[in-house]
């Protein structure tokens, strides 16, 4: 249904072809949440595995960070139109945190400090596709942007990357969660555009 | 309202385009399939050059309800790309794409919908009060008996959005705070600076009346403003916020 806007030529005329579709290129970082900020000190922090038999893994912040931390360049796309091509992050993936846990859950529900959620397939989760997130651009995570951690999956829409992230739910089913929940997508491919339901 | 469901792309007619501030422009989109939305809610604005390449750019709504004319307010980004076009180029008549309308968080509803009787605070910076004039536009139709404060930061008085608007709710009863951080107008009672967590404490509700807290602005500014009000003893699970911006 699209048609030409009278008048409107454009001004960043250069489209990457690492954008996705609908999608801007900044330089700075925006901040996007639906509440306050939360200030978790790293001491008090601790990361929760709870499997669809109710069954819980802990750690503290130094006993996930010892799974194994790695370097990772990837672009982010963040549904407000927004992406950030080529940042360096460091974090330790979810395939190390949930190596040695059984399951047989399909669907996993990410949970925040602050009360966010958001539901991801947890095959999306796996292979090299997803980490817990304690650095960006050579520094640790500012709270505004997550920090001490968050869950890093950048090849949905940034509002997956849940920020203040203290655990991971496994589940039978597909639950939508905060956001989800307000009428964004259940599941959020930028190259498909899924913002919306 | 289940906004979720109603999403969807719809062709709009701007029927006014009128200057809101030295930077902003207030647009009225005539849009008649428009499904109505909820104060607080915002649209995706969509723009395509001769040879197809596109611009989308979200934008809070500054009207609410069931009609189909939908009103944003824009300000100009220097280095923006979609909105100097709409502050400067759209003119009346022409057609745009919106998709919306969008958000299910950042809204309020009248309280005959909610039951929720429970004080409201809007607290804006600049443009971010462009959700809050839907919000006290539809606590006006509605008669609604919440009570409503806003507090509205700006640099100068001309930069105010809406000020006969916010003006003659004013002289009907809503509370209305300003604070001026570069220059407050001549009369005014103190000198103009950022706002303090004291100025905060004094025109915000207090936390003992638990009220819900709707905050938008800048990300610096809504950081601030979130911080000190968790610190005056506000539940951060009853404080929403939008926020513009980088940092």
């Amino acid at each position: 249904m699209s048609f030409v806007t009278r008048g409107f030529s454009g001004r960043n005329r250069e489209r990457d072809p690492r954008l996705p579709p609908g999608q801007t290129k900044v330089e700075d970082w925006p901040v996007l949440s639906a509440g306050p900020t939360p200030k978790i000190d790293t001491a008090d922090w601790s990361f929760t595995v709870t499997t669809e038999t109710g069954a819980q893994t802990h750690w503290s912040w130094d006993e996930l960070r010892a799974l194994g931390i790695e370097d990772i360049t990837t672009d982010i796309h963040c549904v407000t139109h927004w992406s950030k091509l080529e940042m360096p992050w460091r974090g330790v993936p979810i395939d190390k945190i949930l190596a040695g846990i059984p399951t047989h859950a399909k669907y996993v529900m990410a949970h925040s400090y602050g009360g966010y959620t958001t539901n991801v397939p947890l095959d999306e989760l796996l292979n090299g596709q997803a980490w817990v997130a304690f650095e960006a651009e050579g520094v640790p995570l500012d709270p505004e942007h997550g920090g001490p951690a968050r869950l890093l999956v950048p090849h949905l829409y940034f509002w997956k990357s849940a920020k203040w992230v203290n655990g991971l739910t496994l589940m039978d089913k597909d639950d939508p969660g905060f956001w989800e929940q307000a009428g964004y997508n259940l599941h959020g491919d930028p190259w498909k555009e899924e913002r919306y339901w | 309202m289940t906004a979720a469901a109603r999403t969807a792309w719809y062709t709009g007619t701007v029927v006014e385009a009128r200057p809101e501030t030295s930077s902003a422009r207030r647009i009225v989109i005539d849009v008649p399939d428009w499904p109505g939305n909820d104060a607080g809610q915002h649209l995706d604005v969509r723009l395509t050059a001769p040879d197809g390449y596109q611009a989308q750019r979200s934008y809070s709504i500054a009207s609410a309800g069931a009609g189909t004319r939908v009103e944003l307010a824009v300000d100009e980004l220097p280095d923006g790309e979609v909105s100097p076009f709409l502050v400067e180029d759209l003119a009346v008549g022409d057609k745009l794409e919106l998709h919306g309308p969008l958000g299910g968080y950042f809204v309020w509803m009248p309280q005959a919908v909610t039951q929720d009787a429970r004080p409201v605070q809007l607290i804006a910076g600049g443009s971010g009060v462009v959700p809050f004039l839907a919000m006290v536009r539809a606590h006006a139709d509605a008669a609604d008996p919440t009570p409503f404060r806003l507090l509205y930061a700006v640099r100068q008085p001309d930069d105010v959005f809406y000020r006969q608007e916010l003006a003659k709710l004013a002289a009907d009863g809503l509370q209305i705070d300003y604070v001026y951080s570069r220059t407050a107008p001549h009369d005014w009672p103190v000198p103009a600076g950022r706002i303090t967590k004291e100025a905060l404490a004094g025109f915000a509700i207090p936390a003992s009346d638990k009220p819900r807290v709707y905050i938008c602005g800048s990300t610096g500014f809504v950081e601030l403003i979130a911080g000190w009000l968790i610190e005056l003893g506000h539940d951060a699970g009853d404080i929403r916020t939008e926020r513009f911006g980088g940092k």
